[in-house]
């Protein structure tokens, strides 16, 4: 039986191809829509040039809802960033932060989002402060939980006591599955190697992270070991990612509305070596979600130094997978190939 | 991310009063203008005083002292701007070793990056 869980796409994932201009909006939305992907995310300031500081224009957004509207898609979220060291030697004040909060919301309104995806280092308070206002226009305010957070981490916490007490529906979860990482991703170990990494220690770290070893005893371990800068840089990255449960995420369900369906590398028969993505689904099926699990994928940056990454490709491998197990009986495929 | 596609190929040329190419900000988004910290070109070894560095973006033109306080401008996602150098007289013909450095303030990042590319560029004529 088809899951109740549908796909989509953060147009985030195509960066390396829309930085160089290979491919304009509607090829990203196309690509998704061919794949079954009909969820469409974006960071809001990555999509439209000028949000926030001098404004997306209106053709750019009458474009947006055109290409929406012809290939059957639905707006997810508009990822936004709140720039709150905008001044040099001070942070944005509360009411001014507020303020970049509710523009954020108009925004998303007006690209016919239902979410908004604010960044994990906002404070709480700001976020319940402009929830009535997400209300009063139909959005809801999402913190993306993201590694090295979680949602037994005390910041996450207060985030979901202050919502809780907020009493607003306005306020909800945005996890990021990268936080789920069970194994060290090939490719990160691959790009140190290339760095200089010392095999034997790259080794090493690889089995230490698989034998879920504390990361500053793994990092103590690689230099006794003689690490050099780059095999202490690929021990230090486990300071900022750890394979977490997904089942924490059950406790969480009522106010998760989105997903980010991170992932670093989606092998030839699609697999995500780093991330379990078929516990992640049994997980988010208990817990009876109905949104969207978004790709994302951010192999691109670990990989760019030897190839040109090809993240169509990559994003096709994902939502086969995703397909698959969300019991899915079509085999998603492209059908209009984009131009390199 | 897109460390090695900072500055454009082949865009590097003298203009009147120096030299200039075309640089990207190695980002997934644009940044505001006054997120920008610092901009550093290096050609042939010789670093190029803070003074004498000029941003363009669609026509404007600034210093990085006035780029600090610019909160209605943007250096956009993939944005080609026109990084220029004082430099008298220019390049001389041929090959030069060019490095764009830029530090720029990331509201969540606990530090404040500066990425860098380095490539050989022929003046264009």
């Amino acid at each position: 039986m088809a899951s109740a869980i549908k796909r989509g796409v953060s147009l985030y994932s195509y960066q390396n191809e829309t930085f160089q201009g290979k491919m304009t909006l509607e090829d990203c939305i196309r690509t998704s829509a061919e794949l079954g992907a009909k969820g469409i995310e974006i960071i809001g300031e990555q999509t439209f040039w000028g949000w926030p500081e001098y404004g997306a224009a209106d053709a750019d957004v009458a474009n947006w809802h055109s290409l929406i509207g012809k290939y059957d898609c639905t707006p997810v979220s508009h990822d936004f960033m709140l720039d709150y060291k905008r001044y040099k030697g001070r942070e944005m004040a509360f009411e001014e932060q507020v303020a970049s909060v509710k523009n954020d919301i108009d925004f998303g309104a007006r690209l016919g989002m239902k979410f908004i995806r604010a960044l994990v280092s906002i404070s709480p308070d700001v976020l319940v402060a402009a929830a009535p206002y997400a209300e009063e226009k139909g959005i809801k305010i999402l913190i993306e939980v993201h590694a090295p957070l979680h949602f037994d981490h005390p910041w996450i916490v207060r985030h979901a006591e202050a919502y809780e007490k907020s009493g607003s529906d306005a306020l909800g979860f945005l996890p990021d599955m990268g936080m789920f990482l069970h194994a060290y991703p090939p490719v990160w170990k691959e790009r140190f190697l290339r760095q200089g990494a010392q095999p034997e220690i790259a080794d090493y770290i690889e089995k230490a992270y698989q034998d879920r070893v504390l990361s500053e005893y793994v990092i103590l371990g690689a230099m006794q070991m003689g690490a050099n800068k780059a095999a202490i840089s690929m021990a230090e990255a486990l300071r900022h990612n750890s394979a977490f449960e997904p089942k924490r995420m059950l406790e969480f369900m009522p106010r998760i509305h989105n997903i980010h369906g991170k992932f670093y590398q989606m092998t030839e028969d699609c697999v995500e070596p780093s991330i379990p993505y078929d516990k992640i689904v049994e997980v988010l099926q208990k817990g009876g979600y109905q949104g969207y699990i978004c790709s994302e994928y951010e192999g691109n940056r670990w990989i760019e130094d030897v190839e040109e990454p090809d993240s169509v490709e990559q994003v096709r491998r994902q939502q086969v997978m995703l397909a698959k197990l969300l019991g899915e009986e079509t085999v998603p495929a492209l059908k209009t190939p984009v131009a390199a | 991310m897109m460390d090695n596609k900072m500055i454009v190929e082949g865009s590097l040329r003298n203009v009147e009063g120096g030299f200039a190419f075309l640089g990207r900000l190695p980002y997934y988004r644009g940044l505001g203008l006054s997120m920008i910290e610092d901009i550093q070109i290096t050609v042939d070894g010789e670093t190029i005083a803070r003074e004498d560095v000029r941003f363009t973006v669609r026509g404007k033109t600034y210093t990085l002292d006035e780029m600090e306080t610019v909160y209605d401008n943007r250096w956009n996602f993939g944005e080609k701007a026109l990084i220029s150098a004082l430099k008298p007289g220019g390049l001389g013909a041929g090959g030069h070793e060019v490095t764009f450095a830029v530090r720029y303030r990331v509201s969540y990042l606990p530090f404040v990056p500066t990425t860098k590319d380095t490539k050989e560029l022929a003046l264009a004529a």
